[in-house]
Parts: structure tokens; sequence; C-alpha cells
């Protein structure tokens, strides 16, 4: 398994925020983190990218547990947050560059994977533009080149599609998608809505800190559709 | 990790702090117009008032001018240690900060790069502002420069440290105004940077220990004495020591087992 969480609890002072939320992702599949806002989410991701240390519970990425090998399991992580983390008077490839320094990456091999991470969300064009001119779904594409930049075995996004028009969320959907497909990238993507997953997408399901529901989509749902499935489960409108 | 890595952070870390002030000429600007206004418009006034003795390192009459150039030196260290600590409140929320923090990079050499951007920068304010003060014919012995160097990095890792530690336990933005009233304008006044700790004790014994106490009075009593080409022990150990226990807390707060960001929740 890519990335393995297991048993993992977590409360805010005496308020419980996840209570024994287990799910594995299988290496090359894309599974969302679904559930309706205040579910727990947020919470996961903090947790799985070490911002916040776990109480009880574990966490894996590609085999290395993040409380003893953090920055083995760190290396192997992608990770796009949900507010921006890119430096707007920088341009797309100094922004780059500094992630890039960041996981000990240097001269012209970074060049390289700049070029080509690039490449792969379309972006290679708009390498030297600083990323206050870019409109938000070129950030967003910015900062998912940035999180691929590394080689992670896991892409972790935290509602990337927040603040996006229609249009740019189904693109970015769908190029994520593409990705692992192409190349075996294993994403974990949380959100509230509810067509940005597809049917073949692993699905699991977050209320209230507990996991409702973990499988294929199209098996979860089955004739229903997903929204009618969503709000069945959780009791809120998707 | 390997050492080529955290080399390849370090020189990351400072170019982007570097990159980002380039971009911020005002902060820059704002940096050198406060101690010039005291150096040129309050020291003018007060000298007539203020009379000072012999004391080391001095071996004559100085003006007050130039007994407030360390003190001086010593306030650009402590109002960029304090910006710095501001922009880590602003990077945190902005987002940034979760950027460096889950960078597979201990957390305390993250920390010390920072430090250590913030730290050149404020350096080379401070050389500025001595390059302009020597062009108002307030001058130092010529060594005096070189030799205050590591003076200037010590004292500007210390008071980094404690913007550092600061940031990790100011949860928002808006309390920063705090930080001001009730860090910088005390360590400020009360040290050694406008008046003697010997001036001091005449009005008050009480305040005269508290800024003799104070880490920002040794900071700029290690500058002082750097910048005559001389060198005091006790303030270079006081000043260590404040360095290591503003480290610890910082990297004690931005621990993710305890650290602001499960408090910031």
């Amino acid at each position: 398994m890519s990335l393995t969480v297991e048993s993992l609890s977590y409360t805010y002072g005496a308020k419980p925020a996840l209570e024994d939320v287990s799910f594995s992702v299988a290496g090359g599949q894309f599974a969302a983190l679904l559930g309706p806002n205040g579910a727990g989410k947020s919470t996961v991701f903090a947790l799985a990218t070490r911002l916040f240390a776990t109480q009880s519970g574990t966490v894996s990425v590609a085999g290395n547990d993040l409380s003893a090998s953090p920055l083995k399991a760190l290396a192997a992580l992608g990770v796009v947050f949900q507010q921006s983390t890119l430096d707007l008077d920088l341009t797309v490839r100094q922004n780059l560059r500094y992630f890039a320094a960041l996981h000990g990456l240097s001269g012209r091999r970074v060049d390289d994977r700049i070029e080509k991470v690039l490449g792969q969300l379309d972006m290679a064009e708009r390498a030297g533009e600083t990323v206050r001119k870019l409109n938000g779904g070129h950030r967003r594409r910015t900062e998912i080149a940035r999180a691929l930049l590394h080689e992670p075995k896991v892409l972790l996004l935290d509602e990337p599609t927040v603040g996006l028009d229609a249009p740019t969320r189904e693109a970015l959907v769908a190029h994520v998608h593409g990705l692992c497909a192409e190349t075996g990238l294993t994403v974990l993507w949380t959100t509230h809505l509810t067509d940005e997953v597809w049917d073949a997408d692993q699905v699991i399901l977050l209320h209230r800190g507990r996991v409702l529901a973990d499988g294929p989509c199209g098996a979860l749902r089955g004739d229903a559709t997903l929204p009618a499935y969503f709000a069945e489960m959780t009791g809120v409108d998707a | 990790m390997t050492l080529h890595h955290l080399w390849i952070v370090l020189r990351a870390v400072v170019m982007r702090e570097a990159l980002r002030f380039v971009h911020q000429r005002e902060r820059f600007l704002a940096a050198l117009v406060r101690p010039l206004v005291w150096l040129l418009v309050f020291a003018a006034g007060f000298r007539a008032a203020l009379g000072l003795s012999i004391t080391p390192p001095y071996q004559t009459y100085i003006t007050y001018e130039t007994y407030i150039v360390p003190g001086l030196c010593g306030m650009i260290l402590l109002f960029n240690g304090m910006q710095s600590s501001l922009s880590l409140v602003y990077d945190r929320e902005m987002g940034s900060m979760r950027l460096l923090l889950t960078a597979p990079v201990p957390r305390w050499w993250l920390l010390f790069c920072k430090l250590m951007g913030s730290t050149i920068i404020s350096i080379f304010q401070v050389y500025t502002f001595l390059f302009i003060a020597w062009l108002f014919d307030i001058t130092l012995p010529g060594w005096g420069y070189l030799t205050a160097l590591p003076a200037l990095v010590l004292a500007g890792l210390m008071l980094g440290t404690l913007g550092l530690a600061l940031s990790s336990f100011i949860k928002q933005l808006e309390n920063f105004a705090g930080v001001m009233n009730f860090v910088i304008f005390p360590m400020f006044f009360l040290s050694s940077a406008l008046y003697p700790l010997w001036k001091m004790a005449e009005s008050s014994e009480l305040l005269h220990d508290i800024c003799a106490a104070n880490p920002f009075t040794h900071a700029v009593e290690l500058i002082r004495f750097a910048l005559y080409v001389d060198f005091n022990p006790t303030a270079l150990l006081w000043t260590l020591l404040a360095a290591g226990i503003f480290m610890g807390l910082a990297v004690w707060g931005y621990d993710p087992e305890r650290g602001m960001m499960t408090r910031k929740r």
C-alpha cells in the first residue's frame, strides 16, 4: 500500500475530531477523501503531512512510518495545500527551484525536472511569469507541478479546487486523474464536492470524524447517483 | 539527509529572504530611517543635556552621537528580528511556512536557515547605517568595522531567535502590536543603547538591575566593544546564553507535538 492510515484518533482539547479512522490507498489509485465541511478531512490532512503530530494511530507513506521516520515519509510525499503557498513575487520557475532545494535537489537535474513537470501540467510556457500574473487555475497547476518535482510516490491535495470556476475545476480533476493513470502516482484528494469523483476512484467517506464507507465509488453508490448516496449516508446535501 | 542537502536548503532559504527583501524596498528604507532619526535628530538635541564620562571601551571624551551608534546598530537588529517574526506569523497564515515545515529536513535546521537569512539582511542594513553615519562624520576606528562583524552576527542571531520563539507563540497577526509594546520598546529603553548603565543607576537601582539583566544590553555592549576593537566576555556569555534559551523555546514552539500548529485551531 502506498498510503496507510491506521486507527487515527485526534482531539482538539476535549473535542474529538477523528475517531479510529483507518484506510489505505494502493499504488496508482486515485482516492477521494469525501465528506461535508467539518467532517475531519483537514485534520487527516494535517496529520498525514506532519503539521500535527499523531495522538494515537499511525500514518505511513510508501512504507515509511511518519512518526518513526518522518524525513523519509515526507520525502515520498507531494503536498498541495488548500491555501496557496506560492511566492507571488517570484516566477513560476523560481518558486519551483526553491521547493526543489528544500528537497535537496540542485543543478542541471532540477531544470530538467522543472521542464518536465511544467510540461505535464501544460504550464511550460508560463515558467518565466511571476505568479501574481497567473489566474487561479494556473496557480493551482503550478502548485501541483511543484508537488511532483521530487517524484513523490503519493500526492495529497486538500480541496485543491476551492475558488476555481467550473471549467477550470473540471480540467484540473481530469488532469490529476490522468497523472494517476499515466505515472502510477497515488493520489489522496480531499473534497466535499461529489462531481470531482469518478466511478473508478476509491471513495473514503468521512463524517463527524468517522469513516462511514470505503470502496470503489461505482460499487458504493450502486444505482443511486453519488450526490444521492452522499446525502443518504451523511444526511447532508452534496 | 546529507550535508550537501542541508547546504542547499540553507542557500535557498537565505536567497528567498534576500529576494523578498529586494522586493520590499520600503521596508529597507523604514529600517534605515528609524536609527538615522535617532542619530541625527534625537542625539543632536540631547548632546548638550547629557554629559558622558570616559568608560571602557572609550579612551577619550565622546559625543552623545558616538555613544548611541552601537545601540542603534542593536536597534536595527532588534527591529529586524521582530520583523522577521512578523513575517513568520504572516507566512504561517499565508501557508508558506507549511511548505517549509513539510520539507524532509529537520525542523531545527529549517528554523536556523530562516534565522540566518534574516540576520544576513539585518547586517547589511547595519553597515548601510554605519556608512551613512560615517558620511555625517560619526566615525569609528577603521578596524572596528571589521571586528564588529562577528558581534553583529551573534547579536543578530540572538534577537532573531527571540523573534522566532515569539512567533511560535503568537497565534494571529493582530497580536503583533502587543509584541511592539511589550517586547521591543521595553527591551530597547531598558538597555544601555541610549544611556550608560551607571547613569541609570543614579536615578534608580532597580531600573539599573533590570537593564543589566536585559539580554539586549549585552548584545549592545558586545557590539560597542567590538566596534572599538575590544572584547567584552561577559556580554558574549550573556548573549550566547540568551540565544541558546530562545532557540530552545523556538524549537519547542515549532514542535508538532505541542507547538503552535496544534494550538492554532
